[in-house]
């Protein structure tokens, strides 16, 4: 099967019946090797065994954003190809998106009252994280209240697109500002500040967490196109009636 | 496994990411199961999409 068949929503959703079983079975197994790696890692020097909430917070912050860049990609090939699985695609990911973002906000405020005394401060990082659970929840009421739902699909591709600003001012807001919120300790020049025995267990409960988000984000897609299925049948029924009453 | 002083934080955390994930999983599980079953109920009725009654396989 060529890239290009994969763009019609049948031989879509024939591949996705077919891969979603596997990737469940990825997902599963993938979570019990990466909790059994969080819960055994040893503390932190300085966070003690608050550094397990890492293991939530961060691939839920990575993937709050991978989120809005999948939309943002996503919305040209619904405003410049109009076709219509790139819409699919962007409105399966904006509820899955949204709640890693709210995931990372929760798990962050849980990490920061132990360890900074406080849940939240209105620093650049935790402030344009929440603009983007914001964003997130404009889209989704774009989506969920457009009458005409190409209309709603426009503009939440705009939305999409005006929002990806927000992607680079959070990765760098860290050292663009002076913020309560550390600078990238990970993925930085010279590599990463972080332990290995840390380290390790942090990219499994990444990869778990990732193969969660595309596992949710297929099955949401096959949800939305059965939906667009149910919608155009019930508009044919409605004419079908229309033209025997009259 | 001893979690020290701040154990009720790090348990909040992950009772939240628990629900957080069980419920986005229970929510697309049953929106598929309510999208099959209305499409199946419109089959049954016969109702058939354009592309169906003329044998092509576009959606």
């Amino acid at each position: 099967m060529a890239v290009i068949d994969i763009a019609n929503p049948t031989r879509f959703l024939k591949l996705v019946d077919r891969l979603l079983p596997w990737l469940a079975a990825a997902t599963v197994l993938m979570f019990v090797y990466g909790l059994n790696g969080a819960l055994h890692a040893p503390d932190d020097y300085q966070q003690g065994a608050t550094v397990k909430i890492m293991f939530l917070h961060v691939p839920s912050a990575w993937l709050g954003m991978f989120g809005w860049a999948l939309m943002s990609v996503a919305a040209l090939g619904t405003l410049v190809w109009r076709h219509p699985l790139a819409d699919v695609a962007a409105k399966a990911a904006a509820p899955i998106g949204a709640a890693f973002t709210f995931l990372c906000l929760v798990t962050g405020s849980l990490w920061g009252r132990p360890m900074w005394g406080t849940y939240w401060v209105w620093d650049a990082r935790l402030t344009s994280v929440l603009i983007l659970f914001l964003l997130y929840l404009g889209v989704l009421s774009l989506y969920w209240t457009a009458e005409d739902p190409g209309r709603g699909a426009r503009a939440a591709a705009i939305l999409a697109l005006v929002g990806a600003v927000n992607i680079p001012i959070i990765k760098f807001s860290v050292d663009w500002w002076n913020t309560l919120h550390q600078p990238a300790s990970i993925f930085r020049m010279g590599g990463s500040t972080i332990d290995p025995s840390i380290l390790h267990p942090l990219f499994a409960m990444a990869i778990a967490f990732t193969l969660l988000f595309v596992t949710l984000h297929l099955a949401a897609m096959r949800n939305e196109i059965l939906r667009r299925r149910v919608r155009a049948m019930r508009l044919m029924q409605a004419q079908q009636l229309a033209e025997a009453s009259s | 496994m001893n979690l020290g002083p701040h154990a009720d934080f790090i348990i909040a955390a992950y009772a939240v990411a628990i629900f957080v994930v069980a419920a986005m999983t229970a929510w697309i599980v049953l929106d598929y199961v309510t999208q099959r079953r209305i499409l199946d109920d419109l089959e049954e009725r016969g109702i058939t999409r354009r592309s169906h009654r003329t044998g092509k396989g576009a959606p």
